[in-house]
């Protein structure tokens, strides 16, 4: 009996995850178009957060440099996609993160801390920038006409993107990469002195979860068709992964998968009518989420499932009173 | 030639006071309170629209709005300590762990106040012209009201290191950054002084938002800029060093009127390269230890 | 047969030598006792040692083989594992998962996660943890965690073992343990470097101890020379810290 409610068990995930998978593949014969470019949003913000956890998650360093990789993805699309076709300008635009991840992992070796978080916000900023001057003064062009592409095949490349990043964030946990990952988040200079190449083992981490960023950039340029530097390396790129991430829950898999679902669709109800309101509504859901949710959504999830979420909050009311007392 | 050099050499000083002026208020925050407050921009775009609207609507003084406007910006950076960064710092495992949860919450109220501010006063671009006359300096010509910004700047750092150095709640918060348990052992109220001092910080970014009003253009969306400045000459001088944060501001001050001189379209490239090159070759600033 | 060499090892921290010209050696099998005032420069030579710090000048050989200039987790792989003065367990991992960390990464990489938590299980059973394998590190007592770390340490497969004062914090039940853990591994053929205050410790198991004092090895000898050497006794004449490590 006990046997079967196992096996049972160990086969629920991946058959409704296929489930899930082959209803999503075949959507757009029986959903909206509309529908199916609020999934490939959707789609777009899950990859983008789950990249940005494979590293920042278990390692605790915060990189701000998302919006850096997507506009890198952008660009790519918007040089190439005349001249190249589609797969390989996804592919290079996944490899151009790559590049510029390594160079970003090799020369802030030794950030530790906010520094890293600055840095990486910083190489945004600049990237913006230069490219701004560069266009402006050297191309003699401000913005950049994207090739369009069937809004269906944008959807499927998605899903393979999408696919693609949580099978890697999946084997990457679930490796003695993921432990080491984790043990780098916790004490450094302990993981390096049990013989993890800490330097090594983070540098190809972050490489391989920009590769994402990047090909989805590409990709969802030729559905914007108009690109400049204010909109390839929009900062808010940044912000979202890390503020899904938290609000979904950092310690499992699904928690990025979870927020971003949640603020993808958020944005696309209410970005059109209340663009203001739905930003003021993102800043203080990243206020409540920092101060309330520290396990995110599936920390609530299963504090609600073992049935003390009660004794959460006498947990929390405590701490507010023992906070009151120190005053 | 020399009237060039001039030019470029002023112009980065009128640049520097305000960046100093800023700076010096994110290193309050940053060097006291841990906090690296990305929203440190925000309250000088608060001060700037609270200046703005008191001139436009009721024909304020700007320079009078000064003791209007900081008061409420402190008040209001006051009781943000108070009740969000407070909370955080209790829940939050270590110190590595607060300051990155407090950079994060300050990314939500630089979301909350900016876009609260567009509701507000709308995303358009203001401003009003306040003593808009040139003065001849050796040749080179400036607007008054931006000689009366520097004036203003370099008096606000100087009185608030004054008090830093020779009050007592200056000297409780000087001990406070240095080992805020063993200040708390000997009788400071840290949380009172945190709190104070994220406060300070704000009124400062107060102050250099009605300043800077009466010169530039007023924008819900320019604080973010001028929160970068404020973070690139903190590392420059050296984090939580506040001599350090006004010597930085005006050399960033005088960077960007060099590079702006020969291309104007890369000052602010200028700047993030600078803050790289500094982050990777000497990350405790050019004053640190 | 010298497992372990230091010739002349020097660190410079801003013109102050917290190590200066140090040189001593390690036979296999051995145990070897550093001790020396607070601030003698002993984590600092542990430090240095295990690839933690760079050398500012000297050179240090394992196994013939020059080890200065390596990286930590070059020398860790090398076969050369040490414990933290302050735990430095994982605190948010299991303990298995802790000492698993050091099988899959240090000395013989295991490959499959099934033989490093077979290796992980033997080496928390020689510490005695093997009950509390699913607990997070950081709910453990400091003397476990203590453990902890030593099994993180032999997981990795070490030749030399460095212990960064293990016994401090302990209460005498978990001393004597320890002491007795200690011989075992001196049978296993391991090699043990310490750093201890606490004499009875250092007195019971060492066969050798080297003092320093300033930074400087002011005394190289069996534990009975050493302890009668002129030069030891009047360094910590007026130091009650003996003492008290003694008491404790």
């Amino acid at each position: 009996m006990n046997r079967v409610a196992l096996t049972s068990k160990k086969f629920l995930l991946p058959g409704l995850m296929i489930i899930a998978l082959i209803l999503l593949v075949t959507s757009p014969s029986y959903i909206s178009a509309y529908k199916v470019m609020l999934l490939t949003s959707i789609l777009m913000y899950i990859v983008v957060s789950v990249s940005w956890a494979i590293f920042s998650g278990p390692t605790g360093y915060i990189s701000l440099a998302s919006a850096a990789f997507f506009g890198v993805g952008i660009y790519t699309a918007a040089i190439l996609g005349r001249i190249l076709p589609l797969t390989y300008v996804i592919i290079i635009g996944g490899l151009v993160s790559v590049v510029l991840a390594l160079i970003v992992g090799v020369i802030t070796l030794r950030l530790k801390g906010m520094y890293f978080a600055i840095f990486t916000f910083g190489l945004v900023e600049l990237l913006k920038h230069f490219l701004l001057w560069w266009e402006i003064n050297i191309t003699g062009t401000r913005g950049r006409f994207v090739i369009s592409v069937h809004s269906e095949t944008v959807f499927y490349v998605m899903i393979i993107i999408f696919v693609a990043v949580l099978l890697t964030a999946y084997l990457i946990k679930h490796s003695k990469y993921g432990l080491a990952l984790q043990s780098i988040g916790e004490y450094e200079e302990a993981a390096e002195h049990i013989g993890i190449n800490v330097t090594m083992v983070k540098i190809a981490t972050f490489a391989i979860s920009s590769f994402f960023i990047g090909s989805a950039g590409a990709i969802i340029a030729t559905r914007w068709t108009y690109v400049d530097p204010y909109i390839a390396f929009n900062p808010i790129f940044s912000f979202m992964p890390v503020l899904m991430s938290i609000f979904g829950g950092l310690g499992q898999l699904f928690g990025p998968v979870l927020g971003a679902a949640f603020f993808a669709y958020l944005e696309e109800s209410l970005i059109t009518k209340f663009p203001y309101h739905y930003m003021l509504i993102f800043g203080i859901i990243l206020v409540v989420a920092i101060l309330y949710l520290p396990d995110g959504l599936i920390g609530l999830a299963k504090k609600w499932k073992k049935g003390s979420l009660s004794s959460g909050l006498v947990e929390l009311l405590q701490k507010r009173q023992k906070g009151r007392k120190e005053v | 030639m020399v009237l060039e050099i001039l030019d470029i050499l002023i112009s980065g000083l009128l640049n520097g006071g305000i960046f100093a002026l800023i700076a010096v208020g994110l290193s309050m925050q940053y060097g006291v309170a841990r906090v690296l407050n990305v929203a440190h921009g925000e309250f000088i775009m608060l001060g700037a629209f609270f200046t703005w609207t008191l001139y436009t609507m009721l024909k304020v003084n700007p320079l009078v709005s000064l003791v209007i406007c900081g008061p409420i910006v402190f008040v209001i950076g006051y009781f943000l300590h108070k009740t969000l960064y407070r909370r955080i710092r209790l829940s939050s495992e270590s110190q590595g762990a607060f300051e990155g949860n407090s950079m994060l919450a300050s990314f939500g109220l630089l979301f909350i106040i900016q876009n609260l501010a567009i509701l507000r006063w709308g995303s358009g671009i203001k401003g009003y012209s306040y003593l808009n006359f040139p003065v001849n300096l050796g040749g080179a010509m400036f607007a008054a009201n931006r000689l009366v910004t520097l004036l203003f700047a370099v008096a606000i750092c100087i009185i608030f290191y004054l008090f830093l150095t020779r009050t007592r709640l200056g000297k409780a918060i000087r001990a406070a950054a240095q080992d805020p348990d063993a200040a708390g052992l000997m009788g400071v109220n840290i949380n009172q002084v945190l709190a104070l001092c994220f406060g300070l910080g704000a009124l400062m970014a107060g102050l250099a938002g009605s300043l800077l009003s009466m010169s530039f253009r007023v924008q819900p969306t320019m604080g973010l800029e001028y929160t970068v400045i404020a973070i690139i000459v903190i590392v420059l001088g050296g984090l939580g060093s506040i001599p350090g944060s006004f010597i930085g501001g005006f050399i960033l001050g005088l960077v960007g009127s060099i590079v702006s001189h020969f291309e104007p379209g890369l000052s602010l490239v200028a700047y993030y390269v600078l803050f790289m090159i500094l982050l990777l070759v000497k990350p405790t600033g050019i004053l640190g230890r | 047969m010298r497992i372990l060499e230091a010739e002349s090892v020097t660190k410079y921290f801003g013109g102050m030598a917290a190590v200066s010209d140090v040189g001593f050696h390690v036979d296999k099998g051995e145990i070897l006792g550093v001790i020396g005032p607070n601030g003698a420069g002993k984590t600092t030579l542990f430090n240095l040692i295990s690839g933690a710090l760079p050398l500012s000048s000297g050179e240090i050989r394992f196994k013939g083989r020059k080890t200065s200039g390596l990286k930590a987790h070059q020398i860790c792989r090398l076969g050369l594992a040490r414990t933290f003065q302050l735990v430095k367990v994982f605190g948010n991992l299991s303990v298995l998962q802790n000492v698993m960390l050091g099988s899959l990464f240090g000395k013989q990489v295991v490959t499959s996660q099934a033989d490093a938590m077979r290796e992980a299980m033997e080496s928390l059973e020689f510490v005695g943890l093997a009950k509390e394998i699913n607990a997070p590190a950081k709910d453990l007592t400091l003397g476990n965690q203590k453990r902890l770390e030593v099994a993180r340490a032999l997981a990795t497969k070490p030749e030399v073992l460095m212990l960064d004062e293990l016994m401090a914090g302990l209460n005498p039940t978990e001393i004597s343990e320890a002491i007795a853990d200690m011989k075992r591994l001196k049978d296993q053929g391991i090699t043990i470097i310490m750093i201890e205050h606490v004499m009875k410790v250092i007195m019971s198991v060492c066969d050798r101890i080297i003092v320093l004092h300033h930074g400087k090895k002011i005394a190289d000898g069996t534990p009975q020379e050493v302890t009668t050497s002129s030069k030891v006794i009047e360094v910590y004449l007026g130091d009650s810290e003996i003492e008290c490590s003694t008491a404790g």
